[in-house]
């Protein structure tokens, strides 16, 4: 909303520092974007009157002139411009003036000096020259300088005036920032009547009323409202004998300095009332209304409608038209037809102030896709009353401007409930609930001040006041009046008790052993392209995605079902980038559809790496590392069938028969699908499927007493024998066992086709002294239960 | 014998005082007190000795050995010891080139900036909780005064699944089911991601991350709002910062504001980061409407709370000057590397 401070001033006297003014509204709760002082840029430029001139004696198209600019000598000026004369009123820029160049509009500062040896002490202006338009002074010619005598309000000028006064063009305007429980905001009384209070300065306003000619509206149309749930009230008021013409300079420059182009006096009348009052209004061109009826209607089915910028809509019976007795004339609440606005000829004006259901406007508007000012304000709701005063302002305007007669007897079908809210005024739960004790009086102060009525402990709610409702509303009226920075600042002793859960706990560990892993934390967004799922070759059931209905795009439309589809965008990223090795990692959410409302949501640990010293261990390590510290219990199962992952590269993580995650090396038809041609590692892992997974927490053992005996291993083995089995055939013969590790795997010349060598280190300890016999013994159990499964001691 | 016995003392100090290595040295004590040296030698002849003589001769040979042990333990240590700062010497490092590391990862910027709010927030009793992302419209709008018709519910701003779910707008949806499921008190903070309808650029994103918070009590007013946010503030900015209310509109919330920090970098003076305004928009927050404690089975009468709302890409940006919000979600390892 921008507001002009002259018009402001209609209202309410603010003429306090504009800063001060601005501060005060945003503090009471109309927040102020910005302000900006119109023509500022203009600076030393006055009003200047031609006493004589004659030819330049060195150039024919130069002229001297001898210009009175209210100084106590006339100064004198050079110009090239053919169109002065004697007499002529200019705007003078004086030396040391700030205006645009003409030529290119570039900013220019003016100073004394010669023009071909004759001294010119200034610059004569035109309109380009003041930053100002053709349709700001209509009556200017295109070319030379600004004749001012030819202003409506030149008897108002004076000779040494700042031109900025003398055309007007000396107002302010606040762009406001209403939220949106405000549309009283949205009009310059609501924001005067804001202002009134937050400065405590008295709001001067009146009703408006019109004199009018004998008559009735009545007698040249007739309204018929058929939906009355849908338009609460419809008032309509006839102006005959119209003068179309411009409006005045007061209107034109309030007008401008909300934004709005003036065009001619009837439709800047609805204009300024919609801005003044809040009130849409809109004029319909007497001659085009068929028949004299205007009917308040829902649309037909297939009707249709051209509206006032020209394009055509298909109307439908949930819509609501202003119609003669022919056709729709009007969208109601949001345009009128092409046929109905008001043209240059008109002769008599129906004017119409109505109230349309917000609901029903917003519906209409979304669906015909066009949202005007007037829908905007219908949606946000509108009152009975001030539909009236806008339409008594609408007629006093007409009078004022001379520009038609307003027939007397006006038609109102008024079915709106006018009663206004009443709310018990509680002042001590207002006090209570702001934390500080405002005395009822000055509560009382308050709302008089915000146009309130008051009635025996009764608050009696202005109807424009759609936001108040309930006791809290109006305790933050008295917060946001007395300052929200006058109430003091407590800290409640808070009695509930703060906790971390044991998930919470969990994740916090996990996150701090990735990072301690030396991996890089990323942040990626949760829905992706479906497009994702083809290039990581996903199994069907995986690809069952929760979708959008209205997705930005197509790459963001689906919610992923794996945390993979987003590593793989980030190692992609960082790869283009040149970045040469990454460990990457983040805890993020996945999404999978159910038969219910709602999907179930995940949260999964996605981890992934690339880069020289990378290979498929040393991922896994990762995850052993992880399990180690938070005692998890699982095992990694090889996986062929995977078809994300490298078929001979890949394993399930199980906790008995659940799988936790799965971890491998991509299968590198999907690497070079994201156009990454190095071996690129990733796992992801269920983060309550681990929580789950843990086991109990570790009790301490004590140190051993007596030394270790150890025993290597080399076994040869078929090639398929996982080195997990060979672990468990240990664990499970040998006595002693402390602990089993590999250290080395061979394949190769020194061994036959098919087969591989693998060496294992076993510790044994006994709580006493163990000789070599007992240490050999349990070895050789070992190497039975192997040879019984074909693993043999390597010789 | 005496003058035999002296002679040694005297050749094997000056021996050891020029000796210049352990291993001349080692040679010398062996010549000069070995089995078969020249003082053993001595030694041996004392049998021949008179009665008298031999104490007199004994305790000199001792004197004598202690002499020369003596000298060649000092030397000794004077050996060593110079060849230990010849070591040291040469093992001279250049200590300003960089240490070798076992590299630790990074946390996200934005993780940073969040696991210090869920600190600061325990520290002042409140529990972290979570709720879902894809969520019902009832939670996101209707139970939060925010009605059919409400600019945010339209589909021009917000991700629909259905007609009834969406992608929830903020995180008090949470809050909502918080208070469904637990009787007052509460105090809660609702960290998580929401999702609103904007295309990407420098400042927006239509996924990004909030910090909500609900407190639930007795007697809980708009003055406890206030004192609770500025101790906040000062427990994240220092002790001196300034906030400023100003009065808001949220549906959910009655009396409601917007709360300006005074610009952590020029204090209040005006800079580039504030715009020159001296402060900086950080919170969103309100005393809770009655309405939405009714909605949640709670009455109004007896209970009252408020309920505040920041964003995360928001502080996260002003705090590292990150200018462009999309580095957040591109995981660069160069952006990554510098937190």
């Amino acid at each position: 909303m921008d507001l002009s401070m002259k018009w402001l001033n209609d209202y309410v006297k603010a003429d306090m520092p504009i800063k001060e003014f601005c501060d005060g509204m945003t503090m009471s709760g109309s927040k102020v974007e910005t302000y900006s002082v119109q023509g500022a840029d203009i600076t030393n430029v006055v009003v200047g009157k031609c006493l004589a001139m004659e030819k330049h004696p060195d150039a024919d198209s130069l002229w001297i002139c001898k210009v009175d600019v209210g100084q106590a000598e006339p100064i004198q000026i050079v110009t090239s411009a053919q169109n002065m004369f004697v007499d002529a009123v200019i705007p003078v820029a004086l030396h040391g003036a700030t205006c645009y160049n003409h030529k290119d509009m570039s900013f220019m500062k003016i100073k004394k000096g010669n023009m071909r040896g004759v001294r010119s002490e200034g610059m004569m202006c035109s309109y380009e020259e003041l930053n100002l338009t053709l349709a700001d002074v209509p009556y200017s010619s295109n070319e030379g300088i600004l004749i001012l005598n030819n202003d409506p309000e030149f008897d108002k000028m004076t000779i040494g005036m700042d031109i900025h006064d003398a055309l007007g063009f000396n107002d302010t305007t606040v762009e406001f920032e209403i939220t949106n429980n405000r549309p009283d905001c949205l009009s310059v009384i609501g924001l005067a009547r804001e202002a009134s209070a937050t400065f405590d300065l008295p709001f001067n306003y009146t009703e408006p009323t019109f004199t009018g000619v004998e008559g009735k509206a009545t007698d040249y149309i007739n309204v018929d409202v058929k939906n009355a749930a849908l338009c609460s009230r419809y008032m309509a008021a006839i102006v005959k004998n119209v003068k179309i013409g411009p409006s005045p300079r007061w209107m034109v420059e309030r007008l401008n300095a909300s934004g709005v182009r003036a065009i001619n006096n009837f439709v800047d009348i609805t204009n300024f009332v919609m801005l003044e009052y809040g009130h849409p209004m809109h004029a319909f061109d007497l001659r085009y209304v068929d028949g004299g009826k205007i009917v308040v209607r829902n649309a037909e089915e297939n009707e249709k409608i051209t509206i006032l910028d020209g394009t055509e809509v298909a109307l439908s019976p949930e819509m609501l038209v202003i119609a003669d007795e022919k056709k729709p004339i009007a969208v109601a609440g949001v345009m009128g037809g092409e046929f109905s606005g008001i043209m240059e000829d008109t002769k008599d004006v129906v004017f119409e102030a109505a109230c349309f259901d917000g609901v029903s406007v917003r519906m209409t508007a979304k669906k015909i896709n066009k949202r005007t000012d007037a829908s905007s304000r219908f949606e946000k709701g509108i009152d009975p009353i001030n539909a009236k005063a806008a339409l008594m302002r609408a007629l006093q305007l007409v009078e004022m401007l001379g520009c038609g007669e307003v027939v007397r007897e006006y038609i109102d079908v008024d079915n709106a409930n006018k009663t206004p809210a009443k709310l018990k005024h509680d002042a001590k739960w207002i006090s209570d609930h702001l934390g500080i004790e405002i005395a009822e009086s000055e509560q009382i102060a308050i709302f008089k001040k915000l146009g309130f009525g008051y009635e025996d402990g009764n608050v009696i709610v202005p109807n424009t006041r759609i936001d108040i409702e309930r006791q809290c509303d109006l305790a933050e009226e008295v917060a946001r009046i007395y300052g929200y920075n006058r109430i003091p600042s407590t800290v409640p002793k808070l009695s509930s008790n703060s906790k971390i859960t044991p998930i919470q706990h969990f994740e916090k560990r996990i996150v701090d052993i990735m990072v301690s892993q030396g991996f890089y934390e990323t942040m990626t967004f949760s829905f992706i392209s479906p497009k994702s799922y083809e290039k990581l070759n996903f199994c069907e059931n995986k690809k069952n995605s929760v979708v959008l209905t209205n997705p930005l795009g197509e790459d963001t439309s689906v919610m992923r079902t794996s945390m993979l589809p987003s590593m793989m965008g980030v190692v992609s990223t960082n790869v283009a980038s040149r970045n040469l090795s990454a460990r990457l990692f983040e805890i993020g959410r996945v999404f999978t559809p159910t038969d219910e409302r709602l999907p179930v949501e995940e949260d999964v640990l996605g981890l992934c790496a690339y880069g020289a010293d990378e290979d498929f261990y040393t991922i896994k390590g990762v995850i052993e590392e992880i399990f180690s510290d938070l005692v998890i219990n699982a095992k990694f199962v090889p996986v062929t069938d995977n078809k994300t992952f490298h078929p001979g590269r890949c394993a399930n993580i199980v906790n008995g028969d659940v799988v936790i995650g799965t971890v491998g090396e991509l299968h590198p038809a999907v690497a070079e699908k994201y156009d990454v041609s190095c071996r690129v590692y990733a796992a992801e892992l269920y983060m309550d499927k681990m929580f789950a997974a843990m086991g109990e927490e570790r009790k301490y053992k004590p140190l051993p007493k007596y030394p270790a005996m150890s025993r290597d291993l080399s076994l040869l083995c078929d090639d398929e024998v996982t080195s997990d089995t060979i672990i468990d055939i240990i664990k499970a013969n040998a006595k002693f066992l402390e602990s089993v590790s590999i250290f080395d795997m061979y394949k190769g010349e020194q061994v036959p086709a098919g087969k591989k060598s693998l060496s294992y280190k076993m510790v044994l300890r006994k709580d006493g002294t163990m000789t070599d016999e007992e240490a050999d013994s349990s070895v050789n159990r070992v190497l039975k239960a192997l040879a019984e499964q074909n693993i043999v001691l390597r010789t | 014998m005496k003058e035999q016995l002296q002679s040694i003392k005297e050749t094997a100090i000056a021996a050891i005082s020029s000796c210049a290595d352990l291993k001349e040295l080692d040679a010398l004590r062996v010549k000069f007190l070995g089995k078969k040296g020249e003082l053993t030698a001595i030694l041996k002849q004392m049998g021949g000795l008179s009665a008298e003589e031999r104490p007199v001769i004994g305790q000199l040979a001792n004197e004598v050995r202690a002499c020369i042990e003596n000298s060649i333990k000092d030397k000794s240590d004077e050996l060593k010891s110079a060849e230990t700062d010849l070591r040291l010497k040469s093992e001279y490092l250049d200590v300003t080139m960089p240490g070798k590391r076992f590299a630790n990862g990074r946390r996200h910027p934005m993780n940073i900036v969040l696991d210090e709010l869920k600190e600061i927030f325990r520290g002042m009793g409140y529990t972290v909780v979570d709720g879902p992302e894809v969520e019902e419209t009832k939670y996101v709008f209707d139970m939060l005064n925010t009605f059919e018709g409400h600019p945010a519910r339209d589909p021009q701003d917000t991700f629909y699944i259905t007609d009834e779910v969406l992608l929830r707008t903020q995180t008090s949806s949470v809050q909502i089911r918080q208070m469904l499921k637990e009787k007052p008190p509460i105090a809660i903070i609702s960290p998580g991601r929401v999702y609103r309808r904007d295309e990407v650029d420098g400042t927006h994103s239509p996924i990004f991350h909030q910090c909500e918070g609900l407190v639930i009590d007795k007697n809980i007013t708009f003055a406890d709002l206030k004192g609770t946010l500025e101790e906040f503030a000062k427990r994240l900015y220092g002790e001196g910062m300034n906030l400023k209310f100003r009065p808001h509109h949220f549906p959910y919330t009655e009396p409601s504001c917007e709360i300006d920090f005074q610009c952590f970098r020029c204090g209040g003076k005006g800079c580039p980061l504030c715009k020159g305004e001296g402060w900086i928009e950080i919170l969103g927050a309100g005393v809770v409407h009655p309405q939405v404690l009714e909605n949640c089975g709670i009455d109004p009468e007896e209970y009252s709370g408020f309920a505040f709302g920041i964003g995360i890409e928001r502080i996260t940006m002003l705090r590292y000057e990150i200018e462009d919000m999309r580095l957040l979600y591109e995981n660069d390892m160069r952006f990554l590397k510098q937190f």
